[in-house]
């Protein structure tokens, strides 16, 4: 299954934006939202007829058994996590506790066993021929790397055969989003025009490379700061990175997403720019696909 | 602007406060919010939380900057003891053992740092040595002691970052510029702070991750308070849940051009202007008030 | 040659499996005997570490080769300490990929990618 990856490195730079209007664009088939931390793509996507929830577990944690457990301490001494809560029976904090087992290797009277812990949710929505894959993940967990190639691996299950799905990705460098760069064609980069944006966008751009995913850049209300907006130009130009284009601040964006419509209806600006961008970015799809 | 000076602290004014500024969705704030507090207070730290994607210095442009490298234990064998019986690499949760005919692989990055393994070892042949996990940088920026990490390219957990971060903490006002999301950083983040400021966009994704914010922060039983960034005309989904849920509005900071374009150049408001330097200020009094209108820990 | 591709299904004309560590198969084929037969990878859900823990079952199950699209670093160390062969493969069906590699029309893995590190 091909697939075009929607990346930012900075979180809010309008990322969800544009994956959503692409895929109205390219009234594609198959498409998910990478981001389990936070994810927002359902609530631009409209309804849909079926929904399919599945748990998702990540790593057993250790469980304490009160009738057998003498408050011996001897747990609490090995654990590196904090995980052991002291007590006239003691207790495992299900957050702090990493499933490493140390506790239950060392404990004299074979009080303490691993139970599977749910993390997340796993969730598939379907209509017509679409298909749309998503998980949320459950406070405090760090299994997200996991999480991320379930949700890609749900689409590719799941999809008909599409021509390419369009993956929302989440933002920051960690597993995550190396999870979702894992097997896909390009990632296209939206920045906004901050320094902190910039920063980020330089660091998600090594790891996509590390991973020998192609990438495009974009720039997001670049007019908030034209120059910082030409200096990101300049970068790609400089590294051999192909620069899709521009959209302009629009305020019409905030308040059309805040009903839940998609850009791809809308005649503005910012719609106008993303269109076009649109279409460079499957030309240049097409290209990485042909090599 | 109220004139607090530590000498007029009286019994009711917390010495030690430790605020989490954290928002959940990436973009909203945080940062602009944490380094904008810490500069209107007398003194106070700033830490950067945000291991993976450290932005407070590209601000606050610590200078006499001081790196302590952070270590972390992991395994290392002595070949000639190991007979290859495979009781480590059984037992470690996280598959970072390996054993190949008798050789030992092991694979630090994956490596937890648990402990089992060299406790299981029956040759004894498994020693815990340290190893960088990142580096803690500490520096000054005006009044501010400015902390931040960064973990080694390839390591899998930057918790214990976070918690050599902490260690760092001074007595007085701390403000921990969080990490996006609700995963395990963010809970490490909250974990030592004794209150929260949630940072709320008037937008529906900014709204959907204030619940999620919110509901994390709650479910960790930290006091918080909601303060909404980049409002303009219209409704506001994220005033709208902050108010249908009880949740304290401390202020609202209009979306500004001026705001925006002195934050996109990594500049701190609160220091260029006037304006911002009497808003923030009186943001820093509120989450004050609000946070001793808790019982403290 | 004991010859392990990551397999999707248990059908010897299907694709690859692009991932190695989470495959939910191995097609292990000999080609002394030219007999196949297909494992489970029970590495497949493991929350992190999944491609060392298959890379060591392999071993454990004598192959001497193994064709893929991809593999990571870390399984990539395990093989190599058991001087396990490792091929590029095709976009071909896993029957095509081992005949390709009897006629000695497959290369080298050269680009082993920095682990996922998923787990926490």
């Amino acid at each position: 299954m091909h697939q075009i990856l929607i990346l930012s490195g900075k979180g809010g730079t309008g990322k969800t934006t544009v994956a959503s209007t692409f895929i109205a664009l390219s009234h594609a088939k198959a498409y998910a939202d990478c981001d389990v931390d936070a994810p927002n793509l359902h609530l631009v996507m409209g309804s849909f007829e079926t929904e399919k929830k599945s748990d998702y577990f990540g790593l057993p944690k250790a469980e304490i058994d009160g009738t057998l457990c003498t408050a011996c301490n001897r747990c609490y001494e090995v654990c590196r996590f904090d995980a052991v809560i002291p007590g006239p029976t003691y207790q495992i904090d299900p957050i702090a506790c990493e499933g490493c087992t140390y506790c239950l290797h060392i404990c004299p009277e074979e009080a303490i066993h691993t139970r599977p812990v749910k993390v997340g949710d796993l969730r598939l929505y379907e209509r017509d021929d679409e298909c749309f894959s998503t998980a949320t993940l459950t406070m405090g967990s760090g299994t997200t790397g996991k999480l991320v190639s379930e949700v890609k691996k749900q689409l590719r299950d799941n999809s008909p055969e599409t021509e390419v799905a369009i993956l929302d990705g989440s933002p920051g460098i960690g597993c995550p989003v190396i999870a979702s760069l894992s097997g896909v064609d390009l990632a296209l980069m939206v920045a906004e025009p901050s320094v902190s944006a910039f920063a980020d966008l330089k660091r998600v751009i090594t790891s996509a490379r590390q991973l020998q995913v192609p990438v495009a850049v974009v720039v997001n209300k670049y007019d908030m700061n034209p120059t910082i907006s030409g200096e990101i130009e300049v970068f790609c130009f400089k590294e051999g990175i192909p620069f899709l284009g521009k959209i302009p601040y629009d305020k019409q964006v905030i308040a059309s997403l805040n009903k839940g419509e998609n850009l791809a209806y809308l005649n503005t600006p910012a719609s106008h720019a993303i269109k076009q961008i649109y279409e460079k970015t499957l030309q240049v799809w097409k290209e990485q696909v042909r090599q | 602007m109220p004139n607090w000076t530590p000498s007029m602290q009286d019994s009711t004014m917390p010495a030690d406060l430790t605020i989490a500024v954290l928002s959940g969705k990436g973009g909203t704030g945080k940062t602009l919010v944490s380094v904008n507090l810490a500069a209107v207070a007398d003194k106070a730290t700033y830490i950067d939380c945000d291991v993976e994607e450290p932005n407070g210095h590209l601000f606050l442009k610590p200078s006499s900057v001081f790196e302590q490298v952070i270590t972390v234990g992991k395994p290392e064998v002595d070949q000639k003891l190991c007979d290859g019986c495979r009781i480590c690499s059984k037992a470690c949760a996280f598959n970072a053992l390996a054993v190949i005919g008798k050789q030992l692989l092991i694979f630090e990055e994956i490596c937890h740092s648990c402990g089992l393994c060299m406790s299981l070892c029956p040759q004894h042949a498994l020693i815990e040595v340290q190893k960088p996990l990142g580096v803690v940088r500490k520096g000054n920026s005006g009044s501010i002691t400015f902390l931040s990490a960064e973990m080694r390219i390839g390591e899998s957990s930057a918790v214990p970052l976070i918690k050599a971060l902490m260690r760092e903490k001074q007595t007085g006002l701390t403000i921990l510029d969080s990490p996006p999301g609700s995963g395990c950083l963010v809970t490490e983040t909250v974990s030592h702070a004794d209150f929260c400021l949630l940072v709320a966009e008037p937008t529906l994704f900014g709204s959907h991750n204030l619940v999620m914010v919110h509901e994390l922060v709650m479910l960790l039983g930290k006091p918080c308070a909601v303060l909404l960034n980049k409002t303009e005309e219209g409704k506001n989904p994220s005033e709208a849940y902050a108010k249908t849920h009880g949740l304290r509005i401390l202020g609202s900071l209009p979306y500004d051009q001026q705001l925006a374009h002195l934050t996109s150049e990594g500049l701190v408001a609160s220091r260029e202007s006037e304006r911002y330097h009497s808003y923030f200020s009186t943001l820093l009094q509120e989450v004050k008030d609000a946070s001793d209108s808790y019982p403290q820990r | 040659m004991i010859v392990a591709v990551p397999a999707e299904e248990q059908k010897l004309d299907s694709p690859l499996c692009v991932s190695f560590g989470r495959a939910p198969y191995y097609c292990i084929f000999d080609t002394e005997t030219q007999k196949n037969s297909f494992i489970a990878n029970t590495a497949a859900q493991s929350p992190g570490g999944a491609g060392i823990q298959a890379a060591e079952d392999l071993v454990d199950a004598n192959i001497t080769t193994l064709i893929t699209f991809r593999l990571g670093e870390n399984a990539a160390k395990v093989l190599r300490a058991a001087d396990v062969t490792l091929l590029k493969a095709l976009n071909l069906s896993i029957a095509d990929n081992i005949s390709a590699l009897q006629e000695n029309k497959l290369a080298q893995l050269d680009a082993v990618h920095a682990g996922f590190h998923h787990a926490r």
